[in-house]
């Protein structure tokens, strides 16, 4: 099977040697995109979070096939021209990250959170981000994070 | 007293050196996507490899038939134990487990083949028609059972992996005079470390054996182990630790390294083998599941005058480390206070449930939930404050543990118990106001807007030991390399100690820059290429490889000096490095460090030891086993829904010492990741196990802490100089999950008077017994 889309802004095709393959492991092992990581294969965790058609989607859940088409964006397509995201940078600077595997799925469903809500409260951003699950930090410095995050992009730093 | 104290500072301070709120250096990789873990690698030819695992606790295995396996289209080849080319049997500190099983399969999900293909999908349906013929035996899935007489040996010495006797003073004598006897029996679930990155590595045949990447904790103890059972001399296993997506304990055995090794070599083509959640849960091994029961005898003022336990230990299958896990069990088993006599035994057992052994706090929190349970029932029985009480008994600098050890370190138990209590409590809901549901037990699930719900608080305190400890010869190794980059001076340095996520390569950088006064620093690659760095667990790799730098830095800053003077003259003993230069006492430039290096670089290897020996007990579980102690308190404060059981924290409060802070910024992310895992087996976690067989191996299933379920957390840290440490330093990793497990118990205890003798605490145990 052949799949045609537009990821982070570029036309990419792959071949599927199987149909059963998820957009995680077509975006991972076919595109060299190694940013969406897979820790549950069942979207509880929220480590594969990408955008399809600007949708926060866990692209463990979604097959490669229905994908077709369809514009993708992934961590890899947040920053630009090598500088990064306020919410990269923001990330970076709290010290929200530790092991990191979970890092690019909370970038992005950060990024997506501040995209509809430019000052979340601290309940709001702990119920749009209850589908990613970090092992390391406590989530202390996540919410210090979107916090400084949200005040970057506010202020068009 | 501190050894960085007896010789003048040589160098001066520096920014991002020891004590900064310094960046992570990978952080802007893992934020854009870019960091290479262990599950991301691949190469060209690549093969997946797939491991068949048995259904059965216990069976013997009659045959095995991989001949179906081997035709499926696109399967290179398929593995047995007849294949394993050395040793069939691995282990951290006994090897007992078989690399691939052959005649018994002694867990759930213990391997017995190999698949490799050319298609992850493909290699998990070859392994689906690799037919094993087994004859299934009754399991012994309790370690009581495990220990009766007429039990079945699991292994060849018997079912006894460890027992640990700790007998000091008069307990008869002390319990004829005690006026207030408690006694308890608890229970603590099975935790998994759930650490995010699946076991995932990729295995490439060289010209001489094999190069392994892998996220691990300890690469030179899978050295030992792989080259082992490859048959094949250590330095023919190359191993490089890949991006480990976190560990707390799960990466300390084997789980893919020889299964991918063996394919490979094999094949002569690299095998990536990545588990899926499903597969990590069989993968590696859990915190022990533990039964403790405790009698605990005090004087009319509170002061403890004996402590007894038995407590069991659940080690599964094969040993792992449960024998250092019932150490550190005994020997913090009476907890962080003064007590005279003691009767402390801890075992730890084979049984058919699956093998069991480090994870974060190793032993020590599941004696703290026992014993913080047992000074609350105590200070009820005695009409105290329970935070009096505790502060009554507090250990400090000069007491000695049951095991006869004298505390030379700092042991500061009364002061964060004062200093947690005089933190403010979070304010108490407004009965007149509306509660925003995200702040209540059931949160979205929309389960109460305030009815039923009660507040509760508790207290708890846990120490742990530091480093490797009953003698093991604990030591780290490093490597630093100073050379020059386009007229800048640029250090290397090079250990073997995996950063799994805490920050190591963090302090590494800030130590050589605070040591050699250079900013530019790079931490390569930790490979095998350099001596041992030891595990990456025991909270020690500050202390261990930190001190490697530490004096790797300083046999180079002696040899920068050198030359300077060689070649311009001073005298020595006024020198100092700063900003890149050897400067005299007055500031006044000598040499840039890069005109030093620039045509041979300075290049130092050391190994640190810390100054102190540990010991191994004797058979009355005495002896100086440990190298130093960390010390934490926690506060919690819960909201419970008693209707329903449910549960929301709504603050955790703690006060740690960790000696000196090298990183704060990492120090704080330690802390409050620590307590949500403590959360974790206080509220939610446990992999269940029934028959032996494990009932939830996924994420739908075995829930770990979110973002909503962990509340804020109030730290504050003291710094209190570990004599023995380099910078006064201490472990940091471990202390935060002991006691705020027990903490958070105490609260739920107060807000329903329910005993609550077991973690996680169901809302059966908060509700049915309300009922009841």
């Amino acid at each position: 099977m052949r799949l045609t889309c537009t990821v982070n802004g570029e036309r990419r095709e792959a071949d599927c040697a199987w149909e059963g393959e998820s957009l995680l492991y077509v975006l991972r092992e076919r595109m060299g995109l190694w940013g969406a990581k897979n820790a549950c294969e069942q979207g509880e965790c929220g480590s594969c979070s990408v955008y399809l058609d600007g949708t926060l989607v866990c692209s463990c859940l979604v097959l490669a096939s229905q994908a077709d088409g369809a514009e993708v964006r992934t961590v890899e397509g947040l920053a630009e021209d090598g500088e990064l995201h306020p919410v990269q940078e923001a990330f970076v600077a709290a010290g929200a990250v530790q092991c990191g595997f979970c890092t690019p799925g909370l970038v992005v469903a950060t990024h997506d959170l501040l995209e509809r809500s430019p000052r979340p409260s601290d309940a709001e951003i702990r119920e749009a981000l209850a589908g990613n699950l970090c092992r390391c930090t406590g989530y202390e410095k996540i919410i210090d994070a979107v916090k400084d995050a949200a005040t970057r992009l506010g202020s068009g730093d | 007293m501190s050894p960085t104290t007896t010789a003048p500072p040589r160098t001066a301070p520096v920014e991002r050196g020891v004590g900064a709120r310094v960046r992570r250096p990978d952080a802007r990789l893992k934020v854009t996507g870019e960091f290479d873990y262990s599950s991301d690698l691949s190469a060209d030819g690549v093969l997946w490899g797939a491991t068949v695992r048995s259904p059965h606790p216990h069976a013997r295995i009659r045959s095995i038939d991989t001949t179906r396996a081997r035709a499926v289209p696109g399967v290179s080849t398929v593995l047995t134990h007849a294949d394993v080319p050395g040793a069939k049997c691995y282990g951290l500190k006994v090897a007992d487990q078989p690399v691939l099983a052959w005649d018994v399969v002694r867990y759930h999900g213990e391997p017995v083949a190999l698949v490799a293909a050319d298609h992850p999908e493909t290699a998990r349906r070859a392994a689906a028609e690799v037919i094993v013929d087994y004859e299934p035996l009754p399991p012994i899935v309790d370690s009581e059972d495990a220990l009766a007489d007429a039990a079945p040996p699991l292994h060849p010495d018997g079912n006894v992996v460890k027992h640990v006797h700790i007998e000091r003073g008069d307990v008869a004598g002390a319990a004829a005079r005690a006026e207030v006897i408690v006694r308890g029996e608890y229970e603590v679930g099975m935790q998994d470390q759930a650490f995010l990155g699946p076991e995932s590595g990729l295995a490439i045949p060289t010209d001489f054996g094999v190069e392994l990447h892998v996220a691990t904790q300890w690469l030179h103890d899978d050295q030992r182990q792989l080259a082992a059972c490859l048959g094949l001399p250590e330095h023919a296993v190359r191993i490089v630790c890949a991006g480990v997506g976190g560990a707390f304990g799960g990466r300390e055995d084997l789980s893919m390294q020889v299964h991918a090794s063996m394919l490979a070599l094999h094949t002569g083509r690299p095998v990536k083998i990545v588990y899926g959640r499903e597969e990590s849960f069989f993968g590696h091994v859990h915190r022990h599941p533990a039964r403790l029961a405790y009698e605990h005898g005090a004087d009319a003022d509170g002061r403890l005058v004996y402590v007894k336990c038995r407590t069991l230990l659940d080690g599964g299958a094969y040993a792992s480390k449960s024998g250092a896990v019932c150490m550190v069990a005994a020997g913090t088993a009476a907890g962080p206070y003064v007590v005279p006599n003691v009767t402390l035994d801890v075992y730890a057992t084979y049984t058919n449930n699956p093998p069991c052994g480090a994870m974060r706090g190793f032993g020590a929190v599941q004696s703290c939930f026992a014993y913080e349970a047992q000074m609350d029932k105590l200070a009820a029985a005695l009409g105290l404050d329970p935070v009096e009480l505790r502060r009554r008994n507090a250990l400090e600098t000069g007491g000695e543990l049951p095991t006869g050890q004298r505390l030379d370190g700092p042991a500061p138990v009364a002061e964060l118990l004062e200093r947690l209590q005089a933190m403010p409590l979070p304010p108490e809901p407004d009965p007149d106001r509306a509660r925003d549901i995200r702040e209540l037990p059931g949160g979205v699930s929309n389960t109460t807007h305030g009815e039923g719900v009660r507040r509760g608080v508790g207290y708890a305190v846990g120490f742990k030991n530091v480093g490797m400890g009953g003698g093991v010869d604990d030591y780290s190794t490093a490597r630093i390399r100073v050379c020059e980059q386009n007229g800048e001076p640029e250090v290397a340095v090079h250990t073997a100690a995996c950063e799994v996520g805490q920050g190591g390569i963090t302090i590494q950088a800030q130590i050589a820059r605070a040591e050699l006064g250079i900013d530019r620093v790079v931490v390569l690659p930790a490979d095998t290429d350099v001596g041992s760095a030891g595990c990456t667990a025991g909270s020690r790799q500050t202390w261990l490889t930190g001190g490697a730098v530490k004096s790797a830095c300083e046999a180079v800053r002696a040899e920068l000096l050198r030359r300077a003077v060689e070649r311009h003259g001073a005298h020595d003993s006024t020198l100092l490095l700063r900003d890149g230069a050897v400067v005299s006492e007055n500031g006044e430039l000598l040499a840039t460090v890069a005109d030093l290096v620039v045509d041979d670089p300075v290049e130092e290897t050391r190994e640190y030891r810390p100054p102190r020996r540990t010991e191994p007990l004797d058979e009355n579980g005495q002896g100086n086993s440990f190298l130093s102690f960390g010390f934490a308190a926690h506060r919690a404060v819960v909201d419970v829904d008693v209707e329903l059981g449910l549960v929301r924290v709504v603050e955790i409060a703690t006060v740690q010492d960790v000696g000196r802070a090298i990183n704060p910024l990492s120090v704080e992310g330690q802390i409050e990741g620590g307590i949500a895992q403590g959360l974790g087996l206080a509220l939610m976690e446990q992999v269940q196990v029934r028959d032996g067989i494990v009932l939830n191996p996924s994420f739908t299933d075995y829930l770990i802490p979110t973002i909503l379920d962990m509340p804020p957390v109030r730290s504050q840290i003291l710094e209190l100089p570990q004599p023995l440490a380099p910078y006064g330093l201490n472990g940091v990793g471990e202390p935060p999950t002991i006691a705020s497990t027990p903490a958070i118990v105490s609260a739920l205890r107060a807000a329903t008077d329910q005993p609550l003798t077991r973690v996680p605490v169901r809302p059966d145990d908060i509700v049915g017994a309300m009922a009841g």
